[in-house]
């Protein structure tokens, strides 16, 4: 699946100016970037359901701007928003969906059987859908999504507001439809999600600023990560602020993660300033990054371009 | 057009249908009360208008004439009073919705001159009530002058020197007669079912946005044909009740003669619904809201169905240019095709040219509707 030059307007928004991508077969595509970034206007364009002011977007050879219809049973697309029939059981949206896509009724049997086990629902078939918790929807709506043999898979925040545990089946599943070569594009909130990407694209203002795979990107952040820990890391965070060879700063619980161009000159000089305001037994010491702080170090104010 | 798709999304729809029991049931009692408020409204209440007599002469020739009020049927005597306060405290009270005065000297009168004059009041707090009864009251008494005036003539000989004098009120409502009620039911029934029709399929669409389901079903290999058959069928489920109920209504309860045949009657009613069903889908599909979609499509059906339609107010008073419009509302071709179904009997041969209007107007609607519907967000 590709796209170029993909342009969307909503009046005086320009939601997604010049998007290029490509998505390998059996590849799990993550899109991230801030609330407003574009993520959702590129789905719904890759999905069909909405059409670029401008670009071409190719599906398993379908030109899907021109010929929308003809992509539609090539693909599943999860909306952000849940889109079930929350008056309709599980079981009943999970029959519509599978009949709209023709799959035959002994599929359905075994698939669904198998997807709701998965997401652990089979206890609630005949519940309303809307009387579901947030997790279980969601989980649903990825059930109905992957109730036909999709060649293309886009999720839209699949996960958000699912459980840790539900999440990790979440993905056990998606890892088995990339090892039968679907082709996944998400959008994603979630870091920890974003790195298990095979590959991201880091999203600003409605264009692809960095698209590489986690391990690249991280190691094309600029400047050196330290990682300081202390008993109150919020009076820490903002003691740092301006402190020289500074690049970035990020409270991550416990600790802060700053960003600096040299770790180990910078390392006592922090240490210093630190003790100076009166914030001891700080533990400073250098860190790989995660994936946020290459996230806001790449798409942060004063990032490379 | 694929069967299996058109048969999910006819079974989704009816299931939603069936689990909002406060929609269904509006759906369902709606027509019930429209025919009740509607039906009765026109009809029933004018036969035996409660009337006041006050006979100050009780002579046989008086009581022959009370007695004339009613023997029609559209009268009844509920209380005979002996002075004019009472007459008045009656009517002030409610207990009769008329009063007829007979004067003292009213058979001396009759035997000099062949005619004698009789006092009828009515509260016309109701003006069509009133209308009518007055209507009634007039013929009533049209019939009695000509009676006692042949019977003065047999008498004596020579025309009454008074005979004429009794000059009818040109009538103000084109139905005071008892075959009023066979003329509007047939109208009530068209206008309900143009109403409820519109209305139930004006949420189907709109409710898909309003709750979020669209962008899911729009991103399947459904086509919008699928869409909109499979949508409209348990709403052409609903309709078909309404429709019998109504007809069932019309014939059994307000003993509307039914001299046609119940094949014409299928046919144009499922012409009609289809119609009224696409102008309701029409409507969803443009407006997002189902609040909207429905008070739009009320608005549409409403003002025509109820004052061009001919239902109440007759086409060809009209002036011209009204009428013109009254060409495009459907309303209207049914209206006429069901009282011609009921009343006179008509076959489809006889009323080819509106049930081929209708014929259009159904293909066009439909036409329409199935390409408004764009698998689309934006
Ligand atoms: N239908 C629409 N009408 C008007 N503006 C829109 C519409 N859809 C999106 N936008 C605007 O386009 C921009 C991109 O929105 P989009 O929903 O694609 O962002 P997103 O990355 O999905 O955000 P989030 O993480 O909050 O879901 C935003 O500024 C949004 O306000
Ligand atoms: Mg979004």
């Amino acid at each position: 699946m590709w796209a170029r030059g993909l342009h969307r307007r909503f009046g005086a928004v320009a939601a997604v100016q010049g998007i290029d991508l490509a998505v390998r077969r059996g590849e799990i595509f993550g899109l991230v970037g801030p609330d407003g970034a574009g993520k959702t206007t590129i789905m719904r364009m890759l999905a069909g359901v909405l059409r670029p002011d401008a670009g071409e977007i190719r599906l398993e050879g379908v030109d899907v701007v021109a010929d929308p219809e003809r992509a539609k049973p090539l693909l599943s697309y999860m909306p952000q928003r849940f889109g079930l029939y929350e008056d309709l059981t599980v079981a009943e949206n999970i029959y519509f969906y599978a009949t709209l896509f023709a799959v035959p009724a002994p599929v359905r049997r075994a698939r669904s059987a198998e997807l709701l086990a998965a997401a652990g629902l089979l206890a609630f078939r005949r519940r309303l859908a809307g009387q579901l918790s947030g997790g279980m929807k969601q989980k649903l709506g990825l059930v109905c999504a992957l109730i036909h043999t999709p060649l293309v898979l886009l999720l839209d925040e699949p996960t958000t507001g699912v459980d840790p545990v539900s999440r990790r089946d979440f993905w056990g599943i998606l890892y088995g439809l990339r090892e039968r070569g679907v082709t996944i594009l998400l959008s994603t909130a979630y870091m920890d999600e974003a790195e298990r990407c095979s590959r991201l694209a880091l999203l600003h203002a409605g264009a692809i600023r960095h698209c590489d795979t986690p391990a690249r990107l991280k190691a094309a952040m600029p400047g050196a990560l330290l990682a300081v820990v202390t008993p109150d890391a919020r009076a820490a965070h903002a003691a740092l602020a301006g402190a020289p060879g500074l690049l970035g700063l990020l409270l991550m619980g416990d600790r802060v993660h700053v960003r600096v161009d040299d770790a180990a000159r910078r390392a006592p000089e922090l240490r210093a300033l630190l003790a100076g305001q009166g914030i001891g037994a700080a533990d400073i010491a250098p860190v790989e990054p995660a994936i946020e702080d290459v996230f806001v170090a790449l798409l942060g104010p004063g990032s490379p371009p | 057009m694929n069967l299996r798709r058109l048969f999910a999304i006819a079974f989704k729809e009816t299931l939603q249908v069936w689990r909002d029991p406060r929609s269904l049931s509006i759906a369902l009692l709606m027509p019930l009360m429209q025919m009740v408020l509607l039906g009765y409204g026109v009809s029933l209440d004018i036969r035996r208008v409660p009337l006041c007599i006050y006979d100050q002469e009780r002579s046989q020739t008086s009581r022959e004439l009370v007695e004339r009020f009613v023997a029609s049927g559209w009268f009844i005597a509920v209380h005979h009073l002996a002075d004019a306060r009472a007459v008045r405290d009656a009517m002030d009270r409610g207990t009769c919705a008329g009063a007829v005065t007979i004067p003292v000297d009213f058979s001396r009168e009759l035997a000099s001159t062949g005619a004698a004059g009789v006092q009828t009041v009515f509260d016309a707090t109701d003006a069509n009530t009133t209308a009518i009864a007055i209507g009634y009251a007039q013929g009533v008494i049209a019939l009695a002058a000509a009676d006692f005036a042949a019977r003065w003539a047999a008498a004596h000989g020579t025309r009454p020197p008074a005979a004429g004098r009794v000059d009818l009120q040109p009538r103000v409502w084109f139905n005071e007669t008892l075959d009023s009620r066979n003329f509007i039911i047939p109208g009530v029934v068209a206008v309900i079912l143009g109403l409820v029709g519109a209305q139930l399929t004006s949420l189907t669409v709109a409710r898909e946005w309003e709750r979020g389901t669209m962008e899911q079903l729009i991103s399947t290999p459904v086509t919008a044909l699928e869409v909109m058959t499979g949508k409209l069928i348990p709403y052409f489920a609903i309709g078909a009740f309404n429709s019998a109920f109504c007809l069932c209504v019309s014939v059994f309860w307000f003993q509307v003669p039914f001299r046609g045949g119940l094949g014409t009657l299928v046919l144009t009613t499922f012409l009609f619904t289809l119609v009224v069903m696409g102008i309701g889908y029409l409507v969803s599909v443009r407006i997002r809201s189902q609040l909207g979609a429905s008070q739009v499509a009320l608005i549409l059906t409403m003002l025509p169905t109820s004052l061009l339609s001919g239902y109440t107010f007759p086409i060809d008073q009209m002036p011209a240019p009204i009428q013109a419009v009254t060409l495009l509302v459907h309303a209207r071709y049914y209206v006429t095709i069901l009282r011609a179904v009921f009343l006179k009997g008509s076959t489809v041969l006889d009323l080819a040219v509106p049930i081929l209007a209708l014929v259009l107007y159904a293909a066009a609607i439909v036409w329409i509707a199935a390409r408004a519907f764009r698998k689309r967000l934006d």
